[in-house]
């Protein structure tokens, strides 16, 4: 009884309770732990996204300070805006003119990673492709009608879809199941792979920047508690000597 | 019940240890409920050091600046001001700066970095009232003292230096924060020289 | 020295009187399983929610305008915020499964029977208490399930007839959730109930004392007085409050053998709980679900409402009824009935242990039922899962119509004279 217990708890996180996408997400293999990635990740955000997208829960000082860049480095080279380093990610975008130019205000990426999945952000980066029948041009796989543009397209360049028919329901629709490189972008397919992977890691770090902490102090707690049960039980034998 | 005796040594070693890596973990345990009584790093944030423009600063003119939520006044000190310093010493409680109240840099007559510009944390050193700044209605206070600064709450007066006269409720002259000039015309206050011009 | 101190204080309030009935010298059967830690750890959950509940309000923001940043502002910029709110928001959910193993412990060995009715309803209360604090809390944050939750389960009472639109516009004081409703339930979730909880604990524990704990034979260790050989008594000593009364047998005090036992189980779930915290806190979306790190946002419901997995196998009792009012009606009466357990179950043996083989199957069905109807609470309704959640819910109820049935004439195995082990 007791290990059926233990066992059911220990069952639980495995049993996924959001409802499967349409696409399968392709797996990012973030490492919060290199830092390199990280810095990365941070400098692309600050390029490519904060223009539209805010972190406004996370400062800088913080993040430089946990992803390894030296403050005054930081300052100067992520900094764009002329804020000071103790402030908030944040951009002047006015929300309504924003609501007005995209249809809904870009939303704030601090929790992204945790709202949906570091593996959806990368998925979702390598998943937009040319679409004329959008406002930008361009859609996505995981969202489709996303209503943004394909902010990377510099790096990646315009990719194609790849159209395939699947059976649905009993019906056969036309689906985009893939994307392939026009080869106008300045990165490779690997180069742009790790780019999308260190913008999955980088915000993976800011959905949750106590990550790291969190697990090096848990290792520390749980072997204390475990020192901890032992003294307990032999205590508790010793005592029940007695009844038994 | 068993009939193997109770091995009281045995029982006496296991309960003070238990108890003792028990009131380790309780210890620890506590660590996070009272670290997070630190300030926050909003808090820091907003204690951050200040920079303050003096291009504008007439002699004579005081401006005030926030640091730390707390007022801090920068005062161009003109050349009468800083005669009448050496005037009234033996008015004074700590006319030397003995006591800890400023920088290194400031342990000197003027207690400042330039004799002219005089800066002080504004607040008075009794029960934290702000001194008014009294522009030549100060001899009303103090004789011969025609400029200088007197608190509303309780009476303390200090002179153009922040030194606090005798025989007022103030015990220790105006703290004088940590500050230092970019250039020269822009002071941080707050920060000390070195430490990365943030 | 030290016991002049005590003497004084013996004088003046019954420290040690009290100390003795109800620890040093208070008789507990002494064959305690497994399933008889989830009291003491539920105490223990309660205690570090009450702690890490007052640090929390010490940096939250109350107001629909500063709430959801107020929550991001105590695990970015809170030294060790992360760590409170990680062990307040586990703790809710590590209370429930404490709670409901505790619960499923009394009904496996009968410990609702006379003469615990009182305890077990007492036990209710502080369910029905934490089921509303939980619920109160779960609004705090002012996430996207966090408002929609509180929109779905309040928009509930409009199904009780006449009043019900009259009685939600004023628990949301507005015409959706909104700051006043976030107000309110705030208050009631900081003070109001872990005071009602505290109390009705208080109670509970009481009333355990007067009657002493049933224990997995079901068999009384408390016995008329003169029943009982001098030389079957135990070797312990228990306060006179007890052995004036009755005989006592197969008892042991409480402390130091059950002190130092429930600290073992204390570590050990400390262990599992830990791991949670500092691993896993979002327990695979089951203990912070992903849609509560988006903003409430009163225009843009989330894809998939549920609430808390404690929740979900009352919710899916609710969402198996077609009909809005009797599905109300069925999950309170799913809880009532609960409540009600000590005079439905009429049978004159308690554990599970000596009780007939259908009584087994009965419990067994009603666990699987329990579990199903969790899960399908918890995740997206299909047509296949409205039918099973029917099922489920009248096997639900099954259970207790059963027993009420059987349990009058229930062929029992013989009991022991003694407790055995």
């Amino acid at each position: 009884m007791k290990k059926l217990v233990i066992g059911l708890f220990a069952l639980l996180p495995t049993l996924s309770m959001a409802a499967g996408p349409a696409m399968p997400l392709q797996e990012a293999n973030i490492d919060l732990t290199d830092q390199a990635s990280l810095q990365r990740g941070a400098k692309l955000f600050m390029n490519y996204c904060l223009g539209c997208h805010q972190m406004q829960y996370q400062r800088y000082e913080r993040t430089f300070r946990d992803i390894g860049i030296p403050t005054d480095i930081g300052q100067e080279s992520l900094i764009f805006d002329g804020s000071k380093v103790g402030s908030h990610i944040k951009n002047a975008m006015d929300k309504d003119d924003a609501a007005k130019w995209f249809g809904a205000a870009p939303p704030d990426l601090t929790l992204i990673s945790r709202v949906k999945s570091p593996d959806y952000i990368y998925t979702y980066l390598k998943s937009f492709y040319k679409d004329e029948s959008r406002p930008f041009g361009v859609n996505n796989i995981v969202f489709p009608s996303v209503g943004m543009p394909h902010v990377l397209q510099e790096l990646q360049g315009l990719p194609t879809p790849v159209v395939e028919e699947v059976e649905e329901h009993g019906k056969t629709v036309t689906k985009v199941v893939a994307t392939e490189t026009d080869g106008s972008g300045e990165m490779s397919v690997d180069e742009y792979d790790q780019a999308a992977r260190d913008l999955a890691n980088f915000m993976a770090y800011v959905g949750e920047p106590s990550r790291l902490d969190s697990e090096s102090l848990g290792i520390k707690v749980i072997g204390f508690l475990i020192i901890l049960f032992i003294f307990a039980f032999l205590l508790k034998k010793e005592y029940w000597r007695d009844v038994h | 019940m068993s009939n193997a005796p109770v091995d009281n040594s045995r029982r006496r070693f296991l309960t003070i240890a238990t108890s003792v890596v028990g009131g380790v973990g309780a210890v620890g345990a506590a660590v996070p409920f009272i670290a997070s009584w630190n300030p926050s790093e909003r808090a820091k944030s907003a204690g951050a050091p200040v920079e303050v423009d003096i291009s504008k600063l007439e002699p004579g003119q005081l401006i005030r600046v926030e640091w730390r939520g707390k007022p801090v006044w920068v005062i161009s000190r003109t050349p009468e001001m800083l005669e009448q310093l050496k005037a009234h010493e033996d008015k004074l409680r700590d006319p030397q700066s003995v006591e800890p109240q400023q920088p290194e840099f400031a342990k000197n007559e003027f207690r400042s970095i330039k004799e002219t510009i005089f800066v002080a944390v504004g607040i008075c050193t009794h029960l934290g009232c702000s001194p008014s700044f009294l522009q030549g209605g100060f001899g009303e206070k103090v004789e011969g003292t025609d400029d200088g600064f007197f608190c509303p709450c309780h009476g303390s007066k200090f002179d153009m230096a922040g030194r606090v006269f005798q025989s007022v409720p103030a015990p220790l002259n105006l703290e004088i924060p940590p500050y230092y000039f970019i250039d020269d015309t822009t002071i941080l206050v707050g920060g000390e020289k070195g430490e990365g011009a943030a | 020295m030290f016991g002049n101190i005590i003497n004084w204080i013996d004088e003046r309030i019954p420290m040690t009187r009290v100390w003795n009935m109800h620890i040093a010298q208070y008789p507990a059967p002494k064959n305690f399983n497994f399933w008889y830690f989830f009291g003491s750890l539920a105490m223990l959950v309660l205690v570090n929610q009450i702690v890490t509940g007052i640090w929390l309000t010490m940096n939250f923001v109350p107001s629909a305008e500063g709430a959801f940043a107020s929550v991001e502002y105590i695990m970015r910029d809170v030294e060790y915020g992360w760590l409170l709110r990680y062990l307040h928001s586990t703790g809710a959910s590590a209370f429930f499964v404490v709670v409901y193993l505790h619960m499923f412990r009394g009904m496996i060995y009968g410990s609702y029977q006379k003469p615990r009715e009182l305890l077990w309803l007492f036990g209710m209360f502080i369910f029905l208490a934490l089921m509303a604090e939980a619920f109160m809390g779960y609004l705090l944050p002012w996430g996207q399930m966090s408002f929609w939750g509180a929109q779905v389960i309040i928009s509930l009472f409009g199904a009780i007839p006449v009043i019900g639109d009259d009685l939600t516009l004023w628990i949301r004081g507005d015409y959706v959730i909104s700051g006043a409703t976030l107000n309110r339930f705030f208050a009631l979730h900081v003070i109001a109930l872990p005071l009602v909880l505290v109390i009705l604990v208080f109670l509970h524990i009481v009333a355990l004392h007067e009657v002493g704990s049933n224990n997995p034979d079901g068999v009384e260790i408390k016995r008329k007085k003169g029943t009982v050989a001098e030389e079957d008594k135990p070797k312990f000593k228990f306060h006179e409050y007890y052995t004036n009364k009755k005989d006592i047998v197969d008892a042991i005090p409480f402390h130091p053998y059950y002190t130092v036992k429930d600290i073992v189980g204390v570590v050990g779930f400390l262990i599992l709980f830990c791991y949670v915290v500092f691993f896993a806190p979002a327990m695979g979306g089951f203990f912070l679900e992903a849609p509560n790190f988006e903003a409430a946002n009163p225009l843009k419901t989330p894809e998939h409402i549920f609430p808390v997995w404690y929740f979900t196998p009352f919710y899916a009792i609710l969402r198996a009824i077609p009909d809005k009012l009797m599905g109300v009606i069925a999950m309170g009466a799913s809880i009532v009935v609960l409540a009600l357990l000590p005079w439905i179950d009429r049978g004159k043996v308690r554990s599970i242990r000596y009780r007939c083989g259908f009584h087994k199957l009965n419990i067994a069905q009603f666990v699987v039922t329990f579990v199903i109807l969790g899960w399908v609470g918890a995740t997206p309704q299909t047509d296949f899962k409205t039918i099973l959640s029917q099922i489920c819910t009248v096997t639900y109820f099954m259970f207790f119509v059963l027993l009420f049935f059987y349990s009058k004439n229930e062929k029992t195995k013989p009991l022991p004279e003694r407790l055995t082990k």
